[in-house]
């Protein structure tokens, strides 16, 4: 078969070749981040499962779920190794007095479950961005449709988006000396609120104003020609149709705000706390009480206790629930996002 | 607000309120030259300068719109006429650095500029329609009652009762009916305009600006609307901004010729288009320039 010889034959030129292998690089790349993202995923999911779930009915580890940390014990007994939680092996301890004179090894955190962080985390996430978005998206208004544009609002502008590159630990530090030592609140839920709030205060201020500006400005024109005032023009006819990427933004903020350990680790988490946050006196102390938290405790069991077979587990198991946690808000809150769009659709 | 609006409300008398939905049309047929008897005038435009910032939108227009009768502002882009349509509002204000500096606008005799007109309520006399239309993403129904919920109104008999006289009164009652709780935005362009326009006589007005109206519209629903205007003429005073000169011609009694900044002409329709007492009218309506 003769070759065809005409203007048009594909021919690989050195700039096909160039650009053949440039978008292998930037194919790479891409495949590279995910790759990464689905090893540290992965190993977590795969190491984690050993504590989250279980061979026998219901096929998930209920009590790490329900229950608040304790000491494992492991000692052995007739010949047999054992591993108990503390509580379990007092009642054991009590029923076979033979086992105190016996040799046991106690392990901290390694048993039990981690049923308080998990509460609080949720706590300090509902708390924190319901702060978040309450003043951002006041502040964002302000700016989208009071404020007039000028060097101060400028100014303002610049300063809300180096508050974004504020590093989180320093954010804990304002916080402890703001809130925990100046206002005197000490380590408490109400501290940690305000942290996290402020430190996600920027992404949602700048959010908040771009979603403001997407809504068409013949929406404002028209309810202020039929003699709405700014506000009601605003309430009634430029928030509700923002609102979907309102939502967006405070997504990525859950996301942060669950995740951040610096913040809350001077302001608000507490290393072990046998009470649940509601179980407290009166109803003021529920905002005045340190809490748990999943981020810390990870920190906590995984550099702050001696590393063993044992507390492996926990650290593989909270970080596992952790990433359920908040994956399970973000649906949340993407459902909740969704619904609102598929109402005032534009 | 209402308590810092004494001023506009003493003045403008209750009559507009309400007003028969079938009121007779004396000069509907023809609409372009009949002289009406005894013309009223209604706002009255007083050597007015306009400045965005530093640049003059308008110099020195004067002008008088008279009541009940359809006025049409024609001119070239950027000759200034929809700024002065948008001063009779003052919807100008939503833009920095915008100001009347000389001269003043009067609707019944009060200068709507004066530091105590409430807006609001000036606005609620001097409703809008829109070039580009804006229907809410909300229901027709919704689009309606927002004006009247606005002001407080929730007697559903009464908002079912407005909806359908000013859907009447935009002659979209019959193609909208069966789907009152349907999105505003699942109507065509020309039925959108014409929701705007219901939209804008639910909360009855006294005057209603158009501002290009049917520009974004294909020719029969251009037509529709222009017919819609000839129906709202008897029981509005019309004031509308067109680059279309046959509509200025088909639909108004007056018209304005403005360019650059500048009132050039202002006559009766028919003069304005036969026989104009300015050259450069001639030649822009000649399709000479512009």
């Amino acid at each position: 078969m003769p070759a065809t010889h005409h203007v048009f034959r594909a021919q690989l030129t050195s700039a096909r070749r160039r650009e053949g292998f440039i978008f292998f690089l930037f194919g790479a790349a891409t495949y590279f981040v995910l790759l990464c993202g689905a090893v540290v995923i992965g190993t977590i999911v795969v190491r984690g499962a050993g504590t989250v779930f279980q061979a026998r009915a219901p096929f998930i580890n209920t009590t790490f779920f329900t229950e608040a940390p304790e000491s494992l014990h492991v000692f052995q007994y007739q010949g047999r190794k054992m591993e108990l939680g503390d509580a379990a092996f007092r009642t054991f301890e009590a029923a076979h007095p033979d086992v105190a004179k016996g040799k046991s090894d106690s392990y901290v955190y390694s048993a039990g479950g981690i049923f308080p962080c998990i509460v609080g985390t949720v706590l300090l996430v509902v708390g924190s961005m319901a702060i978040a978005l309450t003043l951002g998206v006041c502040a964002a208004i302000y700016l989208n449709e009071y404020a007039r544009d000028g060097t101060f609002i400028r100014f303002v502008r610049l300063a809300i988006l180096n508050l974004a590159g504020v590093p989180s630990i320093v954010f804990g530090l304002f916080g402890f000396g703001m809130f925990v030592i100046f206002f005197g609140w000490n380590v408490s839920l109400l501290a940690g609120w305000f942290t996290l709030a402020f430190m996600v205060l920027p992404v949602i201020i700048t959010a908040s104003e771009e979603s403001l500006k997407a809504v068409p400005k013949g929406f404002r024109e028209g309810s202020l020609a039929l003699g709405a005032t700014k506000w009601q023009t605003i309430i009634k006819n430029v928030l509700p149709y923002a609102l979907p990427g309102i939502l967006t933004s405070s997504i990525l903020g859950i996301a942060r705000v669950a995740g951040e350990t610096a913040p809350i680790m001077f302001t608000a988490a507490y290393v072990v706390r046998d009470k649940l946050p509601w179980q407290v006196d009166k109803f003021s102390d529920f905002f005045f009480q340190g809490v748990m938290a999943l981020p810390y405790h990870i920190y906590v069991v995984s550099s702050k206790i001696p590393q063993n077979e044992y507390t492996e587990r926990v650290q593989y198991g909270t970080a596992f629930v952790f990433l359920l946690i908040v994956a399970l808000i973000a649906t949340a809150s993407i459902v909740l996002r969704n619904r609102l769009r598929n109402r005032y659709k534009w | 607000m209402v308590i810092t609006a004494p001023i506009l409300m003493d003045t403008l008398p209750s009559a507009p309120t309400i007003r028969p939905a079938t009121a007779p049309a004396p000069a509907a047929t023809a609409p372009a030259g009949q002289a009406a008897p005894a013309a009223e005038t209604l706002i009255d435009i007083d050597h007015v300068d306009f400045f965005y910032g530093q640049s003059q939108a308008l110099h020195d227009v004067s002008l008088q719109i008279e009541d009940k009768k359809v006025t049409a502002f024609i001119g070239p882009s950027g000759c200034g006429k929809s700024t002065l349509l948008r001063c009779l509002n003052r919807m100008n204000d939503l833009i920095d650095g915008t100001r009347v500096a000389k001269g003043s606008i009067k609707i019944r005799g009060v200068d709507i500029h004066q530091a105590d007109v409430d807006v609001i309520e000036l606005r609620k006399r001097v409703g809008m329609v829109f070039q580009k239309s804006n229907p809410f993403p909300k229901s027709i129904y919704e689009n309606i009652t927002f004006g009247l919920r606005l002001q407080g109104v929730t007697n559903k008999a009464r908002l079912d009762e407005v909806v359908e006289k000013s859907l009447r009164g935009a002659a979209l009652w019959d193609e909208v009916k069966d789907r009152l709780n349907a999105s505003g935005l699942g109507l065509s362009g020309g039925q959108q305009q014409r929701l705007c326009i219901a939209r804008a006589i639910a909360v009855e007005p006294e005057v209603i600006l158009m501002d290009e109206p049917c520009s974004a519209l294909d020719p029969v629903a251009t037509a529709k609307v222009e017919e819609l205007i000839q129906e709202l003429r008897t029981r509005f005073t019309i004031v509308i901004v067109t680059h279309n000169m046959q509509q200025a011609a088909r639909c108004s009694d007056k018209t304005a010729f403005f360019y650059m900044g500048k009132l050039i002409e202002y006559a009766d329709t028919r003069n304005i288009f036969t026989n104009p007492a300015n050259a450069q009218t001639e030649a822009y309506v000649s399709g000479r320039f512009g």
